[in-house]
This record gives C-alpha cells, structure tokens and sequence, in this order.
C-alpha cells in the first residue's frame, strides 16, 4: 500500500491508504482529525473546507495521490495556530455574533471565510455582500445572516497579509446557470 | 411542588416531571423553614426512578443529563441558563449533558412539537432551587450567619463579615444522606438575572474549534465504516447480489452482507471498510437485483390524483355572501439535517450499545431490544449531539440499520448514509393540497373552510414512548391517534372568520413513503393557504393586508406583533414595480408570531447569475416578530427563528422533491435548492417580544410558517398572481440533471484542486487509475 506524505496543521504526517482514497476520509477514517465533516462527498456542501497552502479546498474531492509532501493541509483543528493564538480571528468573531446552531456545517464555513477574506485582502479590498453571495457553503440551520455578520466583523480584525499570490480575476460567470438542461 | 434531595456523596437535588404519583408512598412534611431541610427528613425509600437531577460538583460546577436532543436548537443553554439562574451560578458552571435513553421516564424523553422548553423549565428550576437551597443551609452553618444574611453570586456565598464559601466546597458537606422531599422557593421573575438576557451558546467554542462531537466523530474501538446499498427506487427490496465475494475483495473492504427488509429497516446490502471512501467504492460496484419498492411507478401527477379524490367535501355554502374558493399543492419536501443519517452500534450476542442523535431515545431503545431479541436492559442508547434535525430525528433509521448490522457482522460498526441516500430514500415532509374556501359579506368574513390533504404523515413513533407507539402500526391507526389529533392541535386560523372548519384527510399507508413530522408538520402548509386567502378577501373588501389583519386578528398579543413588523418594516412604502412587500401571521406552541417581507422579482434579479446555482426572486428583506409567552433566551429564540425564516424562504420559493416513476430525483444541495448564500435577504431583524404569558413556549419551529406564507404573499403582490403551487418553481423545466439511480450514489469527484484553481500535473500512472474510477457524474 502506497505510503503519503504531507503537513498536517504544521506537523509532518505519513499515512498508508490507497491512492484513490478521497483526502476527506484520510483525514477522518485513518488519522482521526474529525473538524472537516462531511456532509455531501460531492463537492457541493462545503461542510469539510480545509485549507491547501492556505487556500480553501474540499477535501472531499480530492484523490490523497493529489497530495504533495510539501502541501500544508490546514482542518479547523490547526486554523488558530496560523495567526499563532487560541482562536483565530474569524472563530472569535463566530463567537461574537454566536453564529453557530446545531454546529454541523460551521467548522467548514470558517475556513471557506478565512479564505474568501484573504481573496479579497489580496485584491486589496474588503468584503462585498457579492463577494458573500458567491459561498456555496450550506448551513441547514440557516445562520446564513449570522455569517455575513461574523465574516465582516472577523474580516477587520484578520490580519493585513503580506501578499504573496494575486489572484487573476477569476472569470465568476464562467460556467454559469447550468439551467433548462433537463 | 415539591423535589426531593437525593442521597448522595455530593449534592444532588431532583424534581419529577409531570403529576408525583397518585398517593405517593411518601408523607409530605409540609417545611416551615427552607433552611432547615433535617426537619424535612423522610422515609428513605422514595419513588425517585424518574426523576431529573442535579448535581453539585466539588469543582463548583452543577451537571445535569438532559433527557432531550440537542439537534441546534439550543437547548442545552437555554437549561444551563435556567439552572445557573436558580443557583446563582456562573452559567459556564453549569454542565448540560444529554441522558441516555431512561424508559423509566415514560413520555418525557422526547424532542418534539417545540415543546422542550415548555415542559422541562419548571421542573429544572425546583432541582436548581433545592439544591441551591441545601447549599445556602450549609454555608450559613459554615460562614455562622443567619442564611438570610449570606449573599450569593457567581457559585460564592459571602457573610457579613466578608467570609465567604464556594459551592465547590460546600458540594460534599452539604450531601444529603437520607433522601428527603423538599418544596423549594424558586425565585420570583423580578430576581432573576439569567432568563430573558441574551446569552451565546454553551457549545459555542468547542463548534468554532471543531471539538464538538457528532455521533460520526466519536471513536468506538473497531467501529468501522459501513454503508447501505440502496435501492433505485423508494423501499425497493433487496432480491439478490452477483457479486458479493468480488465486492468483499475491494480494498479496504471487511465485509458485505445483504441486509433484509423487515418491520424495521427496509433493507439493502450493507458494506463495512476501513474508510468510508471506499464504503461508497464498494457500495457503488454492487451488482444488486431489485425488487419493486412501495411507490412504485407513482410520480408527482398521480399523487396530485390521488389526493385530490381524498379531498374531504367543503360544508354547504352558505345563502349569504360571496366566496373565494381556492385549491394550494405543496410537493414533497426533504427532511435533510446536514448532518446525514448516522449511528455507531457494538452488538454483541449479550448486549448492544448504540450512539446516535435521536428525539425518542426511549423508543429506539425499545425497538432495538426488540429488533435485536435481547432483554430491554441489556441495550443501551447514547444520544449523540445532532447535525440538524428538522423533525427527521423522530426516527432512528440509522440506528436500527447500524445495531442489525452489528449483529449481524459480530462486530461494531459506524454507520452513516450517503447524502444521495438522504434525499432518496430519507424521510420527507408530505405531499399536501390544501383547500380553502372564505365566504365574506359587507366587510365580515361569515365562514372559513379548509381541507387540507396530504400522503400520510408517519407518526409510529408516537410521543416516544412504546406504549404510544405500539398501535399506530396497525391500519388506520396513525390517522386516527396521531395526524388527526395533532392537526386538530395545531391548526388553527388566528382570525375572527365566523364559523371556522379545518379538516384533515391522509392518503397511503403511514410507511407507503418515507415522511415524519418534519420542520412544523402541518402548519407551513396551512398557515400558507390561509394567509395568501386573507390577502384575497382583504383586496375584495378593498383593504390593506395589513389593517386587514389588524382589524380580524383574534387577540391583542396577535396585534402586538403585527404592529411591530408594520412599523419597525415601514409596511407600506412605495417600492418599484415588480418588488413588494408580503405580510402574514401565525399562532402556535402558545405563541404569536408577524413576519413582514420584502421581495424582488424583476427578471434581472431572477436570472442573475451564480454558477450552478437556482437564483430565482430574491427576498431583500425580513422582519419577523415573535411573542413565546417567555423568552429564555432572545439570542437563541433570534437564532431559530431566522432558521425557520431561511426555511421558509426556501419551502416558498425553490426548496422541494421530484418524484418520477418511484423515486425522487434530487440527489444533491445544487438539485434541492434549499437557501444559500446568494439568497438570503441581505437585511433581517428578528423582534422577540417581551414576556407577556410568563411561560416559556415553543421556539424550534416557529419561524417556518409564517416566513413561508409572508414570502408567498410578497410573490403574490410582486407579481400580481396568488401563487397556487408551492414551492413556486417545482412545476418548471428541471434545472439538473439527475444522478443515475444505479450505482445509487454518484461517484466522489476528484476535481477538488482544479476547483480550487490548483493546478497539479499527476503521475500519469496515477492518473490512470483515477480516471478509470470517475464517472463524469453529469453531463453538462
Ligand atoms: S462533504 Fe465535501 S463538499 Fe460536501
Ligand atoms: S449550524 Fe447546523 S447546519 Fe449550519
């Protein structure tokens, strides 16, 4: 069985599972990091966002031979560890605005917003309700509200990053409205 | 009312729950001094099986195991909350647990109707009052001051002359050793500090941190991953399996058993692997023959059929007055938490131990002692905190799945649904039309019919208990026990409508599809009809929606809140064509509630843009107010009734199942289009009253009717057409392309990076044997 090696919130891991098994399932069934939770194995729900390099990723959907041993996979579980505090920016303004229901999806929705700041940090400007209306991220509970509220106010407190990769303008619409196919 | 204080090394005060038992073996000694509780010395033997207590730790902290799900709906604060109250206790202090399955609890360990905080508030409070109490007792004999001299705050007795004494250590030395009956003071409203302030949730940090557990996260030794193969249609049986052995032989793969149908699960071919990715591998590569299930070839229009041929006659019109006659279809709703359906189960030929989120734990203890044919002692129940529940957690299929599979693999599995399998075979919220006829005449409303018809709402759970649930099984016995009388229960037409009939008739057999009493049973449905009704006869009799509601409401609370959503929402400023405000109103769990919406349904708005994504007309805006009697806590009532709101939004709006030739299409969160980002209403304000009944009552559900029907009365304003079939784009062109019923879940993508704009050149050997696996799952 294929041995794979990469960092895991800042620690160096080595696992023996099969290439094709989804990272999600590496993280959770064989290491027994239980932060990105799954929801949908799809790609679509968004409740097991992690963080590849630093950038927002569903583990869900990708292969663990996809993996270099130099990626740094970031679960919730290692989020306050970047900023080097118990709690990251956005997890306190979570508590703030006490976003969370039954919990389920919000371990994913921090980490997408971490993201989606930096994103837009990156561009040099702060964070749109467009920029908001573009998460995918679902929360059955609907704290949908709470969120763009905790997004903002956690936004002003995360740190201004010094840029390392500027994003090109992603082409949003790109693939848009896949409707009246059926 | 009286409690008891348990004998035991710490302290440890208890209430019961409902009526004491009718001429308890117990001599009540009437306390003439609280403080003096040896005076209150009885017999030792008490009936104490039933009881709720609470106990005060030497750490200074009070526990508590909570006989209730805690699904999100906050629960656990809001009894934290009330007990730290009680007992002048840091709420922090205060450690919520959730009991396991307690039979001896008869009716009371159940989640459901919203009513958890209704019934369980008092009962805590005189536990919290007892114990608090017995501590006060033994801080005066330790500070040697009069009790009435002490002052308590924050867990800390402080005398007069500055000594003070924590809880902590009073814990053991103010332990009872005899179990006595007691009748508390409990505070009066006035000195309360707690309950009514906004407080965040207890489990608010370890949510944030990812430390909060669901039943998919807890490690039972050797509780490996397993999955159900599931049929193509809905309760399809299993006939035969080819390729069994070459399944088993899959990597990671332990074992693959085919599960039978029987009164319990329906059935399917369970695989159990070391990670649940390569569960959904092997469950995809079964080659399963099916049978027919219990829907078989029925679709949305021949369910449309049948329900309207059950459709109970309307009373003889009246002579008088003119009519609106109307007919709403509401199609089939999914149950889905986020959370899917899981349970860890270690069965063993003695004993079984099972973990899962369940609403009726003592139920699914008794089912699953039956199920297993093991003796009801030999089976424990753990409820797990829940991802979501929405009405779904009634039933435990998931935990009968896991405890047979366990049984019968001889070893622990953790078993979780696939979100496909969710949405499929999962439970779901009926099928219904809803008939509404109001006879009005010079500006009265003289009658007000409605028949509402639905596919049967399953209700075999009964109120959780088996004594209650044993019955409804048998034919006809759901309607007759359960839907009607919870229909009778809770619809209800909050107006002055002269004379009012709301009748209730069900098609299909309670298990003919999937359903349970999900997000508010009834009253989306019935609050939607008869409040877009209301918007009609208001705009004959020449009214505004909103004077109209002013005028016929029933009662001053009812008022209250209509006013309050009229001002603080500017009811009635000019908006641009095609935009509108909706307004409508709903009385339930002895509450009122007034929502006010505003929505958008310009074509620019509609067809804008987000990839992969159904847009549709926007809400821009909600206020919604609530009276609950009393609030315990306003951050968290604010929190489930913007819920329900988004629920609401989405029930009107776009939220719904397919059914075609015996199942449903959707399959996924971008097929069911429930609420997402780039439809939530970009300003919301929820107003909770202040207390006007002094009894806490229902809160979970109590936003979904009234957001959905003020949402449906916004459409209908913007558009200048009552909308008549909910939700309102479930009759148009699909907008995806369905997953294969056969494998019965799609295959895990492997485009995460290129999602992520990741680019990665794979080894082409690798790549390979990737794609050799992928499926292209739609066809774009
Ligand atoms: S579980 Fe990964 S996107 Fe849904
Ligand atoms: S908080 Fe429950 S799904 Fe988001």
């Amino acid at each position: 069985m294929p041995t794979h090696t990469f960092i895991l919130n800042g620690k160096r891991v080595s696992v023996d599972v099969e290439d094709d098994v989804r990272l999600l399932w590496v993280l959770r069934d064989v290491l027994g990091v239980h932060g990105p939770k799954y929801c949908c194995g799809l790609g679509v729900c968004k409740a097991c966002t992690s963080h590849i390099n630093g950038q927002a990723f569903a583990p869900c959907s990708v292969p663990i031979s996809d993996i270099r041993s130099t990626d740094r996979i970031t679960t919730i579980e290692g989020l306050p560890a970047t900023v080097g505090k118990d709690l990251h920016p956005m997890q306190q303004a979570w508590l703030d605005v006490d976003v969370a229901q039954c919990g389920y999806c919000q371990p994913g929705q921090i980490m997408a917003a971490v993201a989606l700041v930096k994103d837009v940090q990156a561009q040099g400007r702060t964070v749109t309700d467009a920029d908001l209306d573009q998460l995918r991220n679902v929360c059955r509970c609907g704290t949908y509200p709470r969120i763009r509220e905790a997004i903002k106010a956690g936004a002003a407190n995360m740190p201004a990053l010094t840029v390392h990769r500027v994003k090109p303008k992603a082409k949003k619409h790109k693939h848009a409205v896949r409707k009246h196919t059926a | 009312m009286l409690g008891y204080l348990i004998a035991a090394p710490t302290v440890v005060a208890a209430a019961r729950w409902g009526e004491e038992p009718a001429a308890a073996a117990v001599p009540t000694i009437a306390p003439t001094d609280l403080y003096d509780l040896s005076d209150l010395l009885t017999q030792a033997a008490l009936p104490t099986a039933g009881l709720l207590a609470i106990t005060v730790n030497p750490d200074g902290t009070a526990s508590f195991a909570l006989p209730r799900a805690e699904v999100g709906q906050g629960i656990t604060t809001a009894v934290a909350m009330t007990i730290a109250d009680e007992m002048d206790l840091p709420v922090d202090k205060v450690k919520v647990t959730l009991a396991d399955a307690r039979p001896e609890l008869l009716f009371n360990q159940f989640t459901g109707g919203s009513n958890s905080m209704h019934s369980i508030y008092a009962p805590v409070r005189m536990a919290a009052a007892i114990a608090r109490g017995r501590l006060l007792a033994a801080a005066a004999r330790e500070l040697n001051a009069a009790p009435s001299d002490l002052e308590v705050r924050d867990g800390v007795f402080t005398a007069p002359n500055g000594k003070t004494a924590t809880f902590g250590s009073l814990a053991t030395k103010a332990a009872a050793s005899r179990t006595t009956l007691v009748r508390p003071r409990l505070k009066t409203r006035a000195q309360q500090r707690i309950v009514g302030t906004p407080q965040p949730r207890i489990d608010a940090h370890d949510i944030v941190t990812g430390r909060k557990q669901f039943a998919m996260d807890l490690d039972v030794p050797d509780a490996l991953p397993t999955m159900l193969c599931r049929p193509p249609t809905i309760n399809g049986r299993v006939v035969g399996v080819d390729n069994l052995a070459e399944v088993a032989a899959m990597p990671g793969i332990t074992d693959v058993v085919i599960v039978e149908h029987n009164q319990f699960v329906p059935g399917g071919v369970a695989v159990r692997g070391k990670t649940f990715g390569q569960c959904i591998d092997a469950v995809r590569a079964l080659k399963v023959r099916w049978g027919g299930g219990s829907v078989e070839g029925k679709s949305d229009g021949s369910v449309l059929a049948d329900l309207k041929k059950a459709e109970l006659p309307l009373t003889p019109a009246l002579p008088l007055g003119k009519t609106i006659d109307e007919r709403f279809t509401f199609h089939f709703r999914p149950g889905d938490p986020l959370e899917t359906n899981c349970a860890v189960a270690d069965v063993r030929a003695d004993r079984a131990e099972i973990w899962s989120s369940l609403k009726a734990p003592i139920w699914a203890r008794e089912q699953i002692a039956l199920s297993l044919r093991l003796p009801l002692d030999k089976v424990t129940v753990h409820v797990t905190e829940g991802g979501g529940s929405f009405g779904r957690h009634l039933f435990c299929d998931a935990a009968f799945e896991a405890a047979l599979v366990s049984k019968k693999l001889g070893k622990p599995v953790k078993l979780m649904w696939h979100r496909t399998d969710n949405f499929r075979q999962g439970r779901v919220h009926p099928f219904v039309i809803s008939r509404v006829r109001v006879t009005h005449s010079a500006g009265s409303v003289l009658a007000f019919d409605q028949r509402h018809t639905g596919v049967a709402t399953d209700f075999t759970q009964g109120i959780g208990e088996l004594l209650t649930s044993m019955d409804t099984s048998l034919p006809g016995q759901n309607f007759l026990q359960f839907s009607e009388t919870v229909f009778t229960l809770t619809a209800n037409v909050p107006y002055n409508f002269g004379l009012v009939t709301q009748l209730l008739n069900e098609i299909y057999a309670f298990d003919t599809f999937n359903t349970s009493s999900v997000r508010n049973v009834y009253s989306p449905e019935v609050c939607t009809a008869t409040e877009l009704m209301v918007d009609r006869v208001a705009a004959a009799m020449g009214k505004d929606p909103m004077r109209f509601r002013l005028e016929f409401a029933k009662d001053d609370r009812m008022r209250a809140v209509i006013q309050k959503v009229a001002s603080v929402g500017n009811w009635g400023r000019s908006m641009p064509a095609g935009t509108a405000q909706g307004l409508a109103i709903h009385s339930e769990y002895k509450g009122r509630s007034a929502c006010l919406v505003e929505i958008d349904c310009r074509p620019q708005t509609v067809n804008r843009a987000i990839a992969d994504a159904h847009t549709g007309p926007r809400v821009t805006k909600v206020v919604y107010a609530v009276d609950v009697g009393l609030p315990i806590n306003p951050l968290g009532i604010q929190a489930q009734m913007m819920g329900g709101i988004m629920d609401g939004i989405a029930q009107a709006l776009s939220y719904s199942l397919h059914l075609k030739h015996g199942h449903f299409l959707e399959g996924s969160w971008d097929d069911a289009f429930y609420t997402r980002q780039w439809n939530t209403p970009p300003e919301l304000q929820v107003i909770v009253m202040p207390p006007t009944t002094g009894q806490p009552g229902g809160a979970g559900e109590f936003g979904v009717g009234t957001s959905m029907a003020a949402v449906a009365c916004a459409y209908g304003r913007a558009t200048g057409k009552t909308p008549t079939s909910f939700p309102i784009n479930h009759d148009d062109p699909l907008e995806f392309v369905p997953y294969p019923t056969v494998p019965p879940i799609p295959d895990s993508p492997t485009d995460g990076l290129q999602k992520a704009k990741i680019t990665r050149v794979r080894a082409k050997k690798k790549r390979a044997h990737t794609k050799k696996k992928t499926h292209s799952k739609k066809a774009h």
